[in-house]
């Protein structure tokens, strides 16, 4: 698996470069208290662009399940945030224990939560899956005890 | 009507352009610009929140005079359930509604029975399947408009049932007329509201054509005289129709509590109701049956235009509900309605898009880009000196062309600042001749 096919996306993303908006936020592991909070300020951004209500909604949901994964499994990462007139990008990335096998974690049902976190009702194993469904792509690729990178994509 | 009207308004002489109401408005709709307050229309939801806080009482809610009264040859009273928690030591609603006689309304109908038979309505569409869950209360009027500006996205989750105030005035008019007999157009029906937001739904509704009402008379305006007619003890006769749960209306989970399912959420506050909302949007809740959300604190009785103590209101409605044994409305009843009535939403609800940037994606990204970057150089206090509720309000106004970067003190003092910096070093430059003869002239 390749570990950093986030900057190949970006530069893709700079040869477009008539209209961009390019947000890094700092996501900590475990912090529950500011957790959401990311998303939240990804959706009305959203709403101020006037892009249609079916796909904020569908990339508030993404970008909550993709920030909360970095609280969860991660050591802590960075979520960036990209939008294009041709797109919308969710990218994370982070330090942390990796995803062994992918095509498991993309399974319904299957997490690897912490005790922790499972106590405060998370780890049902959707996260991965409901990505997925609510995005038009998602590009994972993982390394075991180093980190992952997540992107996911919107078309405009 | 304007597409714009609104119950609340600025009293300009009383305003001190504090900024208390531009940091609680839940749609952003007030800035503080030369000094006053100033409501942006299209933003504005009615719900009350700057009356509330203002402490000039420069927020107004419009509503109709009692000489309004004098327009109609026939007048009926539609009293909010909320009145009948106003009044102390009241032990039964029937005393309240013949005072109303008294201040000359010719026919009394309770909007709690029009919540009676609404309650009935929703229970219906509760039980429709392919319905976007949960299905959202569409009763408190400022909440409606709160999710056509900041929630568009839920408004196929809204009830399309008519509000009981609606209900009510058909019934009313209704029945008055095969009473008496007397022409539809000659009688005026009026709301007794405890909120500016219903003033605003008679005059701009929003799922129908036109109201059935034909004015609001403020809690307020209503409290004193009736008051007084409490006092004088009569024989009243019983009129009292609603029911418990329809009386309860008035009060945060009323609605649910009516409907008599497990499953729902009620919420009051419309800083409350947001974060609700929010999460509806991001798919959390989608096993609830059932949101109500509104805008005032405890529900109706927390309204800006009553007179009691909210949560004291809400524990005489509480308590006088107890005393009701009246049966829910009977399916003769309900198929009256259904057959004869406007029961439904017919208008589609269709979203305001005041927070949109621009119409052209391209130009609200652009736009999006030089908000982020002036936003990066205030000072992120959100003081709101500037007359706007925060730093990143301020930068919108600045790309929308409403305000300047300089009407940030910060970031006025920073360029005074250099300026002054600027006119030190010219000031360093004269030429030396002036300065030397200065000095030959001391020796």
């Amino acid at each position: 698996m390749k570990e950093k096919v986030v900057n190949g996306s970006e530069s893709c993303v700079q040869s477009a470069k008539t209209a961009l908006i390019r947000q890094i936020y700092r996501v900590q592991a475990m912090d529950f208290a500011s957790a959401g909070e990311i998303s939240g300020k990804i959706k009305n951004i959203l709403k101020q662009l006037g892009v249609n209500g079916e796909m904020i909604r569908r990339a508030a949901i993404a970008s909550y399940e993709a920030e909360m994964n970095l609280v969860i499994h991660s050591w802590g990462g960075s979520l960036i945030f990209v939008v294009t007139p041709e797109e919308i990008q969710i990218i994370t990335q982070d330090t942390g224990p990796g995803i062994p096998d992918i095509d498991l974690a993309m399974q319904e049902g299957y997490s690897t939560a912490s005790d922790q976190a499972r106590e405060l009702g998370f780890g049902a194993g959707m996260g991965l899956p409901n990505i997925q469904r609510c995005s038009d792509r998602v590009e994972i690729s993982s390394k075991e005890g180093q980190g992952t990178t997540l992107k996911i994509s919107f078309f405009l | 009507m304007s597409e714009y009207y609104h119950s609340v308004t600025l009293d300009k002489e009383k305003c001190m352009g504090c900024t208390n109401c531009i940091k609680h408005c839940p749609t952003e709709a007030i800035r503080v610009r030369n000094r006053k307050a100033q409501i942006i229309d299209e933003r504005c939801i009615d719900c009350g929140e700057c009356i509330r806080v203002c402490p000039y009482h420069a927020k107004i809610a419009v509503t109709d005079p009692l000489s309004v009264l004098d327009n109609y040859a026939y007048k009926i009273a539609l009293p909010a359930p909320t009145l009948f928690g106003q009044f102390k030591n009241l032990k039964k609603c029937d005393k309240v509604l013949s005072a109303l006689k008294k201040l000359g309304f010719d026919y009394v109908f309770e909007v709690a029975k029009g919540a009676d038979i609404v309650t009935e309505l929703i229970r219906d569409k509760l039980d429709i399947t392919d319905i976007k869950k949960p299905l959202i209360s569409s009763a408190c009027p400022a909440i409606l408009r709160l999710i056509q500006v900041r929630f568009p996205n839920l408004l196929d989750h809204l009830v399309r049932v008519e509000s009981p105030m609606e209900i009510a005035a058909q019934l009313a008019k209704d029945e008055l007329h095969k009473k008496t007999g007397i022409p539809k157009q000659q009688i005026g029906a009026f709301f007794i509201t405890p909120c500016a937001a219903k003033m605003t739904s008679i005059r701009n509704p929003i799922g129908n054509e036109a109201s059935h009402v034909d004015g609001a008379i403020s809690i307020l305006d209503v409290y004193g005289p009736i008051s007084s007619y409490l006092k004088i003890p009569d024989n009243t006769e019983k009129q009292q129709r609603a029911t418990a749960a329809g009386l309860n209306w008035a009060v945060t989970g009323g609605e649910g509590q009516a409907l008599g399912i497990d499953n729902y959420l009620s919420v009051d506050g419309i800083q409350n109701v947001i974060p609700v909302l929010e999460e509806i949007e991001n798919n959390k809740m989608s096993e609830l049956d059932f949101f109500e959300g509104l805008a005032c604190a405890g529900g109706c009785v927390g309204g800006p235009l009553t007179f009691e103590n909210g949560y004291v209101a809400k524990n005489r409605i509480r308590l006088l509900a107890k005393g009701l044994q009246n049966s829910p409305p009977d399916d003769t009843e309900l198929e009256y309605v259904k057959s004869n009535l406007e029961w439904k939403l017919q208008k589609n609800i269709i979203e305001k898009p005041v927070l949109k940037l621009d119409q052209d994606i391209v130009t609200a990204i652009q736009k999006m880009e030089a908000m982020e970057q002036i936003n990066r150089n205030l000072p992120g206090l959100d003081c709101g000196s500037c007359g706007s509720p925060s730093c990143r309000t301020l930068a919108e106004d600045i790309v929308r062309g409403n305000a300047s970067e300089m009407d940030c003190v910060f970031k006025l003092r920073e360029k005074v600042k250099m300026l002054a910096q600027e006119m030190v070093e010219l000031s360093d430059k004269m030429p030396a001749g002036r300065e030397d003869r200065k000095r030959n002239d001391n020796s």
